[in-house]
């Protein structure tokens, strides 16, 4: 009889553990393995929002249809992408808010919601999305803390505060784990803040190391600042996620606009490391290399755009590659385990440099930087690519990105006075009269940035892109479309109007088995099926 | 009615103000005022905050209210009290936000620049009237408006009066009389058009555009955009009924940016008709 006992008290202390959430790096590593789930932010570690799923397909997406609508509770931009795990949907709503839905029904199972303080930032109290990591769920929050949430109860387990909101910091972006620990960048670069990226213990909450963007005095790079103290307010922001290589055990991470945005006269000089991509040992925080898409950036192009990190042949030899479709109109190709320069091509409609020299640095056309009565200049201060996220498919090699062409701004600059909470750019830019600069996902050869088709949008949209095995391509307009086409020549396929304006990114996911796509549109979270 | 009246009769505002330098070029002529002028102020120890508001003001606002706040493509500002700002918080608030639903946009300043710019357009209301004199008669402008011009037919006043072109109830607010003038002889000359730095949410498009299209079954329209997503298009034809279509149904779209569908009316009109109908406009305010 005691023996039973035992046993059934076995059985009952095994059976929760098998249903508890469970995401150990090894599976994140992995994730290629399980196309069911969507275990990080940007799908996989590379930044692929590639899914190997391939029931829906350019022959039956006809019949694709809402399968539920969540309605969350705050309205304004939705830049959500949510992480499924195991049936389960994570979302983070505005501004500091979890929430875990059934995946089959929509319902949501709990709520976790954290008080907010006054804090500012630049585009609105907007939240990207999550990290998960063995039974952990983690969010920055607005107001600069980073927490950890039991992914099963949502119950809060640590928080700790990343950084002081009040001189302009601010956290929007999804944490990235890696290892055992949890990193996460900062905004505020319309704020005069010193940018870095940060590591924190994913068990603990404690500080394991900082990467600053700005380097002090006497660090390498401080003297690309000038000699004054212009490095103090370098801004240099880190406010989208990065990607990992758990071959090279590097991180790469996009660094913002130097401080202040529109006025360079305080800091002559590259100011590095900002406009960067920063290659990192995410064990130490230590850089292994850099490199700067837009030197000494006076218009407001951070290079936070998502560094996708793809395995492909360049002259016949197979390369570990890093792309990004930058902000600066330019796409850019690196060797991601040195950093080296490959290829470089512009995608949009630009006019501020002729071309990129053999190292990938800008070749400036004189006089378009920022007066004080203003020079106009193309692409305008969104960027020809901003935040929203890419996709790449392996199967077709291309690269697939929200875009804004045709699309030119007059800057102008101003003296800017740093003052502690409050807007420090320099300047700014304005809308060209009677211009009506269209929005399109490009498709862009991954090797060698050739635009090889493009769908035009009636405006600029900050909807991600999803690419599927089958032959798919998910993104979403301004105008509230969520979209499909088809991934070989951009041929729209299927269509659904959701009301709201569309600034998530579609994810993918099995439920029972069958094959589902969501998306936050408006203040609804959409899920669609057969 | 003639078509070339009724299309005369549409968008009585407008402009192509290609550049600013070019808008700034017409406000210059048209106020027949010295560029830099005097400032005038109650109070001589302000002079130079008001002299480094003129400045800025001459950068970030001259383009539309004019060198010297007389109004052109946005509102004379050069008047004893304004109908949106009545005191100084709320004209600092419109500067720092714009208005919404308008071509007024919020301004890249920072806060001592916006208050610069504030005290200098307070000061512009103790101005000597800067515009010249309206010379028309606008109780004979209000009869041409209603009859020999046929403006209703296409314009609202007041809730009565047609829905083409655009609603001038109170357009003596939003331009100047010169301004008026140059839209009635050369209606293309300034389409209204947006400054909206960021095309946040949903909307309707912030530019009026006169459309014409030919159906894939071969029917030619023509009408004002009402609204355009990636998809589909929203016209309203001359006769007031909206038309939608899936781009996908369309043979051809054309969009006519920065015309207007209404003819001149520099012959249609004696010049002392005019003076009258400008005089009628620029008298039109909400309040009324």
């Amino acid at each position: 009889m005691k023996i039973l006992r035992l046993l059934s008290l076995a059985a009952l202390i095994a059976m929760p553990a098998t249903a508890q959430v469970n995401v150990p790096f090894e599976r994140i590593c992995a994730s290629s393995k399980e196309p069911g789930n969507w275990l990080t932010h940007h799908g996989d570690y590379a930044g692929h929002r590639y899914s190997a799923l391939d029931q829906i397909t350019p022959t039956n997406i006809a019949s694709l249809k809402t399968a539920w609508i969540y309605q969350s509770r705050e309205a304004g931009k939705w830049e959500v992408t949510p992480l499924v795990v195991d049936g389960v949907m994570y979302l983070t709503e505005r501004p500091n808010a979890i929430t875990a839905l059934d995946c089959k029904t929509g319902r949501p199972l709990w709520n976790y919601t954290r008080p907010m303080a006054d804090a500012v930032g630049c585009c609105g109290p907007v939240n990207r999305g999550l990290a998960i990591l063995g039974d952990a769920l983690y969010m920055n929050t607005f107001d600069c803390h980073l927490v950890c949430i039991d992914a099963n109860t949502g119950k809060e387990r640590w928080d700790t505060v990343v950084a002081d909101y009040r001189p302009g910091y601010s956290m929007t972006g999804a944490p990235l784990a890696v290892k055992d620990k949890i990193l996460v960048g900062i905004s505020g670069g319309e704020f005069g803040i010193r940018g870095f990226l940060d590591a924190y213990d994913a068990k603990t909450g404690a500080h394991a190391w900082r990467f600053w963007t700005v380097p002090a005095k006497g660090e390498p790079g401080n003297e690309t600042w000038g000699a004054g103290n212009a490095w103090t307010n370098g801004a240099t922001a880190t406010w989208a996620t990065g990607t990992y290589d758990p071959a090279l055990n590097l991180v790469y991470w996009g660094t913002g606009n130097p401080g202040p945005d529109y006025n360079g006269d305080t800091r002559p000089g590259d100011n590095l490391y900002s406009c960067c991509v920063v290659a990192l040992d995410p064990d130490s925080g230590k850089l292994r290399w850099h490199f700067q898409y837009t030197p000494h950036d006076v218009h407001d192009w951070d290079s936070c755009e998502i560094p996708l990190l793809i395995d492909a042949n360049i002259d016949g030899q197979p390369r570990k590659l890093l792309a990004q479709a930058n902000r600066n109109a330019f796409f850019y190709v690196l060797d991601r385990a040195s950093g080296e320069f490959i290829t470089g091509k512009a995608f949009a409609k630009q006019t501020w440099a002729s071309g990129l020299d053999a190292k990938g640095r800008p070749i400036l056309i004189s006089g378009k930087e920022p007066t004080a009565n203003g020079v106009l200049v193309y692409p305008g201060l969104e960027g020809s690519a901003n935040w929203p996220a890419p996709a790449y498919s392996p199967r077709t090699g291309l690269f697939y990105v929200q875009t804004q062409d045709d699309y030119s701004q007059v800057y102008y600059k101003h003296k800017s006075d740093y003052n502690p909470g409050n807007n420090y750019e320099g300047g700014g830019a304005r809308n060209v009269l009677g211009e009506e600069p269209y929005g399109a996902v490009k498709a862009i050869e991954a090797t060698t940035g050739t635009v090889k088709w493009e769908f035009k949008e009636q405006s600029s949209s900050n909807a991600g892109v999803l690419a599927t095995a089958s032959g798919l391509i998910f993104s979403g307009t301004h105008d509230g479309y969520f979209y499909a086409l088809n991934a070989a020549t951009g041929e729209p396929l299927w269509r659904f109007q959701t009301g709201g304006t569309i600034h998530g990114a579609p994810v993918t996911f099995l439920v029972d088995g069958k094959q589902y796509f969501a998306i936050a549109a408006g203040a609804g979270l959409f899920a669609f099926a057969l | 009615m003639p078509l070339s009246l009724r299309r005369a009769l549409f968008f009585l505002v407008c402009a192509v103000a290609t550049s600013t330098l070019m808008a700034q070029d017409h406000a210059a002529a048209a106020s027949a005022t010295p560029a830099k002028p005097a400032i005038v102020t109650e109070d001589s120890e302000n002079f130079d905050e008001l002299e480094q508001g003129r400045r800025l003001f001459e950068r970030n606002c001259a383009s539309c209210h004019g060198l010297n706040g007389e109004g052109a493509k946005g509102p004379t500002l050069a008047q004893p009290s304004l109908p949106r700002a009545s005191n100084y918080e709320s004209l600092l608030r419109i500067i720092t936000g714009g208005i919404n639903g308008t071509e007024m946009p919020s301004a890249h300043l920072e806060r001592k620049d916006i208050e610069l710019v504030a005290k200098y357009v307070k000061s512009l209301s103790l101005r000597p009237h800067l515009h010249l004199a309206i010379p028309g008669d606008a109780v004979r402008g209000e009869q041409i408006y209603a009859k020999k011009g046929g403006c209703a037919q296409c314009h609202m006043l007041h809730g009565q009066g047609g829905f083409f072109g655009p609603d001038l109830s109170d357009v003596g607010s939003r331009r100047s009389p010169e301004y008026l003038r140059r839209s009635l002889v050369d209606p293309s000359a300034d389409v209204p058009q947006s400054y909206t730095p960021w095309r946040s949410e949903i909307s309707l498009p912030e530019n009026f555009l006169y459309v014409r299209l030919v159906t894939r079954d071969g029917q030619e329209l023509a009408g004002v955009r009402v609204n355009e997503d990636t998809f589909s298009i929203q016209i309203r034809q001359a006769n007031g009924s909206i038309r939608s279509f899936f781009k996908s149904e369309l043979a051809e779209l054309h969009k006519d940016f920065g015309k207007s569908p209404m003819p001149s009316y520099a012959t249609a009109l004696a010049t002392n008709e005019l003076d009258d109908l400008v005089a009628f406009l620029s008298s039109l305010h909400l309040e009324k």
